[in-house]
């Protein structure tokens, strides 16, 4: 075919209006939202004293750090499905979950404890939430990836591995509400090593999906 | 060059308000500054720059497809070249090169040498042949004929709706098709 023949014919598509990627994202999450869900409450649900739970800061805070990631990684994530962008200038934005994570960590040094700091970071739900953040995650990441796949990555790794923080973040945040072990070390240690796993997986299958 | 690149951000924001005569002349315009890029590109990857021009419709359907990722408030080459060149790094690594692609490929906006008004490539007139049949029709009518939407309506008994979903489903199965290639 002929470029001017091709020309004439996309101008004569013009009127075809995309939709922006950030619907497309939102509607991707919003349709898996309820899979995670059912896993998490057929396999993990609310812990029985939650209500209890919610009177200790650092149960309410493990909800910060996720949300806080789920939250950078999406805008990090809507930027980087334009194809000039690139990290630089933006990475900055996933740094709060870390800082916030460190500063309670810090406070909860601070205070006196009633278990030896080791015993906290151990806990007694490592494997669990080793195997829920990773599964729960899964339907989410598939949402996050065909979002972006509607947008234009030029870094697919580097886009995939933002929807693997993304959906881990949000699956974190279901599963934090399960966990019994509320110690900011706990959380930084078990939670970040499942999160850094899907992240891992996101990066890999970036660029197999996220080629446009 | 700042102009040439302030007039592409003028024509691509009427474009996408509606204006589709000025979308056509962008495309034109930006046309002969890809096909310079590709071939450097090419040329300087030890490959045949006779397959520029499949480099440069795979470009342009990129470009038709993805414009939605531009934004309306930033400058449009910077946009239009980074698509370029990811699509300029896709053809190479599918003929097995080793990719290292100079981001100055295609950061000039003025070609280097005037290339020929109309050039052709076999990669879209392979790949249309696989096309359902609907689609493959109403994309020859219009690219091939010349036909408007309005005619190529008519000629099939179709709505003017419904010939605007095929086009763009034929462009957006078409560009599939050359990815998984």
């Amino acid at each position: 075919m002929e470029t001017e023949q091709l020309i004439r014919t996309l101008a004569a598509d013009n009127l075809h209006r995309a939709r922006p990627v950030g619907l497309v994202l939102a509607l991707a999450l919003l349709a898996a939202a309820p899979v995670s869900m059912v896993m998490f409450l057929t396999e993990f649900g609310v812990r029985p004293d939650v209500m209890t739970a919610m009177h200790n800061p650092f149960f309410d805070l493990k909800f910060v750090v996720t949300l806080a990631l789920a939250v950078s990684a999406i805008v990090v994530s809507l930027h980087l499905s334009r194809p000039e962008a690139s990290l630089k200038g933006w990475a900055w934005l996933l740094l709060i979950p870390a800082g916030i994570l460190a500063t309670a960590i810090a406070s909860e040094m601070m205070m006196p404890q009633r278990l030896p700091m080791m015993t906290r970071l151990i806990g007694s739900n490592s494997r669990v939430c080793m195997t829920a953040i990773p599964l729960m995650s899964l339907p989410l990441l598939a949402a996050a990836l065909i979002g972006l796949r509607h947008g234009a990555p030029t870094r697919p790794a580097v886009a995939g591995a933002i929807a693997g923080l993304l959906s881990a973040g949000l699956a974190a945040t279901l599963y934090a509400s399960h966990c019994t072990d509320d110690s900011p070390l706990f959380v930084a240690t078990w939670y970040t090593i499942s999160i850094a796993l899907v992240t891992a997986i996101g990066a890999l299958v970036g660029p197999r999906v996220l080629r446009f | 060059m700042r102009e040439t690149e302030d007039e592409w951000t003028g024509l691509m924001r009427l474009a996408i308000s509606g204006d589709s005569a000025a979308y056509h002349r962008l495309l034109k315009a930006v046309t002969p500054v890809l096909r310079a890029g590709a071939r450097r590109g090419l040329a300087r990857a030890g490959q045949p720059v006779d397959q520029s021009e499949d480099v440069v419709q795979d470009i342009l359907l990129a470009v038709h497809l993805k414009r939605h990722t531009w934004d309306a408030k930033a400058p449009f080459a910077p946009w239009l070249f980074a698509i370029a060149r990811n699509k300029l790094i896709d053809a190479l690594r599918r003929r097995g090169r080793r990719v290292f692609v100079n981001i100055d490929d295609f950061a000039e906006t003025i070609p280097d040498e005037p290339v020929a008004e109309t050039v052709s490539a076999s990669e879209i007139a392979a790949q249309l042949q696989s096309l359902p049949a609907r689609q493959r029709d109403v994309l020859q009518s219009i690219a091939v004929e010349s036909a408007s939407i309005k005619d190529t309506a008519a000629k099939f008994a179709m709505s003017e709706g419904a010939v605007r979903v095929a086009l763009h489903r034929a462009l957006a199965s078409l560009t599939a098709r050359l990815r998984e290639q």
